[in-house]
């Protein structure tokens, strides 16, 4: 008989003096749930600068994040679902939420922003749906596919058929409104990811009060890069099939798509500059102060910080996250190309620094006298080591492009009609 | 004159006194007092670490006990030997928690492989006895996202093994290490004190184990109880007291080098 797996074993190399039962508890997909939640927030953030704030320039992007925050809102629980011990018990948290714990409030946070964010896609598509609805109920032969097409737009209007211009103010300022209490909630849903993390006493590199709001920076930072690097994708394609041939959705030529996305890209992507500065600056002061006020955890997280994560910290988050980007996005001239490189740079920057978060907090002993090494299964030998190996990391990454695609189907990010 | 708002003040008025008084009646509990009576228990801990010789005899009757898998490097119990040498420096180690005894001079590092200190170099030696600290204000409690652990009116922390959803969270609210998962029962597990024991009058399985009496446990409810007496009247220390969590095992002869 093979002797029994201790989780947690088979990735850790403990070096010096550790307690016998600590090892990398929180892996890969506990990197991921803090990354998947930042993108939700921050997309979700970036719609409502338009939506709330009334930056025009951004319409095309705005409804492209409201979207594809949706489509990213499944994906978040995921990785906590990956990592639990016992999946299958995963309704405990909201059948006996312990309030006590940051994580009980996940259920009710979760769903509120589910089914805002949920509220306000209706609203925004309402006038589309009833449009579609109509037309393909007036038509006379429908084939198998418009017949289903038919059914969930139809199912979807919820009755509502009224798209008036009165109505459709109605609609709009309810956007307005959702879009408003979204910013806090979003925020929140975050910030809680932070809280989770920075309330953790026993553990020295975690418990800072920053800690939410460094999270919730660095999440507008990584949904607004994603948001643009997707966003150009889009319509990279965009341009390929309006080259080939006349497409029946798209009424634009290649050349004006290009205009309209190097406009829609440079104004984004000072919202990301902006962003970037608010989330360095966080985090730069969080480490100045740890360094100055140097207190007994302080040796160790020297050794980690200076010495073991060195490249993690300052070559790949800091210098390839942070500078980098940032130096892209600043020179004049910005295009398509080096847009895509910098968003790329600053996705892994804020992946980077979750993972200094996460697995950097756990890399060093509770005895301030030792240290864990994390060694990340790539090549899955059971259930453990795919769920929290790269593998597992990859399946929750992949999910929101699935999801996108299919809620693409329903509501069509670029119609050119005037809706909101 | 009874006006609308008026009636409404005074009728706040007027019950806000009787309702002040009014208290929530529990049937169960009238009837049945005896059930409802809060033991005047709160066990525990006292390591006198003068007297543990590094053995690991407690370690392996927790392990046969409790039936956390023996060839596993995970326990609820564990035994740390720390070594000081002339010129200043600390080694400490516990490989398999000391379950078969600190029976080699070599100090375990780990992934550094291992370490001689002479035994003309050493200035000062000893072991500490390690287990669950069943703390008064239990970080390990407060963070368990679905309650399924919790401290029972003898103040011991347990886990529900058919409730928990093995989160870790309570893994990494624990500043002594003191817990892990069961390997078996795939949720988190840790020392009880051997609350199944204590509940029919017997002591610890660590306790009946350790042949020098360096373990000892107690109710501090109880001012007759040797425990107690030792608590109230030597000088003692906890471990880690800086977290707020008001541990629960004392320990006699601790030094400043103890983790």
């Amino acid at each position: 008989m093979t002797p029994l797996e201790v989780h947690g074993e088979v990735w850790t190399l403990k070096e010096l003096f550790t307690y016998p039962n600590e090892y990398i508890y929180w892996t890969l997909q506990i990197v991921m749930y803090p990354f998947m939640t930042g993108l939700v927030a921050g997309a979700f953030v970036l719609s409502s600068l338009y939506h709330v704030f009334g930056i025009k320039q951004l319409k095309d992007m705005a409804r492209f994040a409201l979207v594809f925050s949706f489509a990213l809102l499944p994906v978040a629980p995921m990785p906590l679902l990956f990592h639990l011990q016992q999946p299958l018990r995963n309704h405990h948290v909201f059948m006996t939420p312990h309030f006590t714990s940051a994580i009980a409030a996940f259920g009710l946070v979760f769903a509120t922003y589910g089914a805002l964010v949920a509220y306000e896609i209706w609203f925004v598509y309402r006038e589309h749906l009833v449009k579609t609805a109509l037309s393909l109920r007036n038509k006379a032969d429908k084939t198998m596919s418009e017949k289903i097409q038919y059914a969930i737009n139809n199912l979807l209007t919820f009755g509502a058929y009224d798209i008036s211009e009165e109505a459709i103010k109605r609609d709009e300022k309810a956007v307005k409104i959702l879009a408003g209490i979204g910013i806090p909630i979003a925020c929140f849903l975050h910030g809680y990811a932070g809280f989770i993390f920075g309330s953790v006493k026993a553990n020295a590199l975690w418990m800072t009060p920053l800690m939410p709001v460094i999270f919730i920076m660095s999440a507008v930072v990584s949904g607004v890069a994603l948001c643009m690097l997707t966003y150009i994708v889009t319509m990279e394609l965009r341009k390929i099939f309006a080259a080939r041939k006349k497409s029946a959705r798209s009424y634009l030529s290649p050349d004006e798509i290009k205009s309209a996305e190097i406009n829609e890209i440079r104004l984004t992507s000072k919202y990301l500059i902006l962003f970037m500065i608010f989330a360095i600056s966080l985090e730069l002061l969080d480490l100045i102060f740890r360094g100055y006020t140097a207190v007994k955890s302080w040796d160790i997280l020297r050794s980690v910080i200076y010495g073991k994560d060195f490249v993690n910290i300052f070559i790949m988050q800091y210098l390839v996250g942070n500078l980098l980007p940032f130096a892209m996005f600043l020179l004049p001239g910005l295009t398509i190309r080096r847009t895509v490189i910098g968003t790329l740079l600053v996705l892994f920057g804020v992946f980077m620094m979750r993972w200094n978060v996460v697995i950097g907090g756990q890399s060093f002993s509770l005895t301030f006298a030792g240290y864990m090494h994390y060694v990340l299964p790539v090549i899955p030998h059971n259930i453990e080591t795919y769920k929290e190996g790269v593998l597992g990391g990859l399946t929750v990454m992949a999910t929101p492009y699935v999801l996108f695609w299919m809620l693409n189907k329903i509501f069509p990010i670029f119609i050119s009609e005037g809706s909101h | 004159m009874i006006t609308r708002r008026n009636l409404i003040k005074t009728g706040i008025a007027g019950l806000a006194l009787p309702l002040a008084s009014a208290k929530i009646i529990n049937a169960a509990e009238t009837l049945f007092p005896e059930r409802f009576e809060k033991p005047n228990i709160r066990w525990v801990f006292l390591v006198d670490t003068r007297k543990c010789v590094g053995c690991g005899l407690c370690v392996k009757a927790c392990k046969h006990e409790n039936e956390v898998p023996y060839d596993t490097n995970i326990t609820r119990t564990w035994v740390e030997r720390y070594i000081l040498t002339k010129d200043g420096q600390v080694f400490a180690d516990s490989p398999k928690g000391a379950r078969d005894g600190f029976i080699d001079k070599k100090i375990n590092l780990g992934e550094k492989g291992s370490r001689n200190v002479k035994d003309e170099d050493i200035q000062k030696a000893f072991f500490v006895p390690k287990l669950c600290n069943q703390c008064e204000s239990p970080p390990c409690v407060q963070v368990c996202p679905v309650g399924a652990t919790y401290k029972t009116e003898e103040g011991i922390v347990l886990v529900d093994r058919d409730w928990c959803i093995g989160c870790a969270y309570c893994i990494m609210a624990c500043p002594y290490g003191a817990r892990f998962f069961h390997p078996v029962h795939k949720v988190a597990e840790k020392c009880t004190f051997c609350y199944h024991r204590l509940k029919k009058g017997m002591k610890t399985a660590c306790v009946e184990a350790c042949p020098f009496g360096a373990r000892m446990i107690g109710n501090i409810k109880d001012p007759d109880d040797p425990v107690t007496k030792i608590i109230m009247m030597e000088r003692i220390a906890v471990l880690k007291d800086e977290y707020g969590t008001s541990p629960q095992v004392y320990y006699l002869g601790i030094s400043k080098e103890v983790r």
